[in-house]
């Protein structure tokens, strides 16, 4: 059982030894990396070429470890005993099982996603290190303890607005998806757009990595802005001479939009862009 | 052979323990490396970096273990840009010997007059003029000079101590991505929150529903709203010059606050606090913010942080004009003043030990000024200035 990438996913040397070493040992792995390099997709890549369910469980700042567990629903319960519902004579009516517990009792082995677990608490990954740890835990409710039938593997992203704890990361993988060469960029583009011309490829990777390199953007655009871009260029059928032109009364790419994706970078750009046609005027 | 190396990874600083030494010998021993070197970097790569911004560190010590490369820089030394260095030459040396030395072509040799001239400059200025900054703490702070901006034209000011810096400075943007030790902090600031329940109400409350379920006589669920986090907190973050050493004890600071309390907003001063903060210290000369804006717009339930060292001349402080950057219509203490009528819960957190305080006059100044809550920037200073704060 090895992961090579797949015909949708260019995965990088480093990537696939980790994801390797994390499906071997069945150890958590955290990925991080800039927004849009495809931490997410990962996952789905992952369970795909292995041929194993996923299952997501995508976490918000409310979110609570127990959540991943199980939930015990009081409220209804309380409600059909007042109804006298026969229901209520057993307590398992009212437990609700989470994303863990649903991937501990699959029979074969699953890929559970922990999405962005730093938009939670930062006593959200302390809760969970016995459970990711030993991969069982204890229901409380019912007296029963709940234990893996197969480690799933499981992938956790995040996208470092929260420390992780020490003791939580000692027990993971870690990889950091760097943001693509040009030369694996070309690749990606080929894995997700197979027909599209070589020629506006290199003038769009052109543009895009002149753009990386504008100063001061709040937000870089990233692979995934890169592959909406491109969908739309080809979308509006464009002429490449458009994206060749260095014409300076059209520094601003077409569809800048779909790259840019605040005001203040369009204006920081636009800006730039004036000034450099008046140094060239 | 591994041992040596993972005690060349803890030896470098990285946060590497047992637990992660076993996980790659088990790994080993599952196969996971294939026998080849690039894999067995990526592998011990995976298991012992959990962050992007020690990758560079550990690629360090495993060049240095695996193939015998026997430099591994030191962090302190390299961080200097060669930016500063030939300001500094600049500054030091005149255009006359600039000249004679580049016309032996040789960076080292300016770098080796320099040194000189900067041995003499010392000795010069060991008069303990206090400008100079805190004495030694930076490479470049014990000879009066700010690694990040020139001062040129070093006329006297008008009080005599302070010199009128008219220069534009940069100074750095404290970074809130910094991560090691910041969650002490974030243990110690804990304490500052108060909850209390608004918004939606999603959560049950159970007293009060057995409450009005008796009193009813059918069951009557009540609901409220889920606790938060409600405390507000306003920081004001002193930078440049004689607070350079203290950059990365601010930064963990910063990003420790900035994850524990929902309502935060931050300011940047210089030395004092005057008619103007920013919050950008990139386009600071541009970009600024009239104090009593942000006076008028944070209610008084806010709780205000200063950070600063309060080394400065006194003047600034007390006098009118005594700001060393622009021209200051009221003196610093009565802006201080101001901010301490209105909100009742305010600390001055310095990052200068605590033992040597009562040497500086602007500290004593400062701390009379904050009713005496002036703490030291270590854990144990936050504990009790988040007493003070509740």
């Amino acid at each position: 059982m090895k992961f090579t990438g797949t015909d949708q996913y260019v995965a990088t040397e480093d990537l696939k030894v980790a994801v390797n070493a994390a499906a071997t040992l069945r150890r958590p792995l955290l990925i991080k990396g800039e927004p849009g390099t495809g931490k997410t997709v990962l996952a789905n890549e992952v369970a795909e070429a292995f041929g194993m369910e996923l299952i997501e469980w995508h976490i918000k700042s409310t979110t609570k470890a127990q959540q991943g567990l199980y939930e015990y629903d009081a409220v209804s319960r309380l409600r059909d005993s007042q109804l006298g519902d026969e229901k209520v004579k057993d307590i398992k009516n009212y437990i609700k099982k989470g994303k863990l517990w649903e991937a501990f009792e699959r029979d074969k082995t699953p890929v559970l996603l922990i999405d962005e677990i730093d938009k939670a608490d930062i006593e959200f990954p302390n809760d969970l290190l016995l459970e990711l740890d030993r991969m069982e835990f204890h229901v409380y409710e019912t007296g029963e303890t709940i234990k893996a039938k197969n480690r799933p593997i499981v992938i956790i992203t995040s996208n470092n607005e929260k420390e992780l704890p020490d003791a939580f990361l000692r027990r993971c993988f870690f990889h950091f998806i760097k943001f693509p060469e040009p030369e694996t960029m070309k690749d990606i583009i080929q894995v997700h757009y197979p027909d599209i011309q070589q020629a506006l490829v290199k003038e769009a990777l052109g543009v895009f990595f002149d753009l990386r390199e504008v100063p001061g953007l709040k937000k870089k655009p990233s692979t995934s802005e890169l592959l909406d871009w491109l969908k739309l260029l080809m979308a509006e059928e464009l002429p490449l001479e458009v994206l060749k032109s260095k014409d300076p009364n059209k520094l601003i790419p077409p569809l800048h939009g779909a790259l840019l994706k605040n005001e203040q970078d369009v204006h920081l750009f636009e800006r730039l862009a004036f000034m450099n046609r008046r140094q060239n005027g | 052979m591994f041992v040596k190396f993972f005690y060349a990874l803890k030896e470098s600083g990285l946060p590497v323990s047992i637990k992660e030494y076993l996980t790659l010998m088990e790994a080993l021993k599952a196969g996971c490396s294939n026998y080849s070197v690039d894999d067995f970097y990526y592998l011990s790569r995976s298991v012992f970096v959990k962050d992007e911004t020690k990758l560079d560190k550990f690629d360090r010590v495993f060049g240095k273990t695996f193939e015998g490369i026997e430099f591994i820089a030191d962090d302190e030394t390299a961080e200097i840009p060669e930016e500063w260095l030939k300001k500094m030459a600049e500054l030091y040396l005149t255009p006359e010997e600039m000249e004679e030395i580049q016309s032996l072509g040789d960076w080292d040799e300016i770098m080796e007059t320099l040194k000189k001239r900067l041995e003499e400059q010392e000795k010069r200025h060991q008069g303990g003029n206090k400008w100079i900054g805190t004495a030694g703490k930076s490479p470049f702070g014990a000879y009066g000079y700010n690694p990040e901006g020139v001062r040129i034209g070093q006329k006297e000011g008008r009080h005599g101590r302070a010199f009128k810096v008219w220069d534009k400075r940069e100074y750095k943007n404290l970074d809130d991505s910094v991560e090691l030790g910041t969650r002490n902090i974030k243990v110690a600031l804990k304490k500052l929150r108060q909850f209390a329940r608004q918004g939606e109400a999603s959560e049950l409350d159970l007293d009060g529903t057995i409450r009005s379920t008796a009193h009813n006589g059918f069951l009557d669920i009540k609901m409220v709203p889920e606790r938060h986090n409600a405390v507000k907190v306003l920081i004001f973050f002193d930078v440049g010059g004689s607070m350079d050493p203290y950059i990365k004890l601010c930064e963990e600071l910063f990003s420790a606050a900035r994850t524990e309390f929902k309502h935060l907003e931050f300011f940047y001063f210089h030395n004092c606090l005057y008619e103007r903060v920013w919050k950008d210290n990139v386009r600071r000369h541009n970009e600024t913010t009239p104090t009593m804006d942000v006076l008028h717009k944070y209610p008084h339930d806010y709780k205000i942080i200063f950070v600063g060292d309060a080394s400065m001349s006194p003047y600034e402080i007390t006098y009118p004009g005594g700001s060393v950057e622009h021209w200051n219509e009221e003196a610093g203490d009565v802006w201080m003043k101001r901010v301490t009528n209105i909100y009742q819960k305010a600390v001055w957190l310095n990052p200068v030990p605590e033992e040597h305080w009562q040497y500086s006059q602007s500290i004593q100044l400062l701390k009379e000024l904050m009713d005496n809550r002036m703490y030291p920037l270590n854990l144990g200073g936050i504990d009790q200035a988040v007493k003070a704060l509740r």
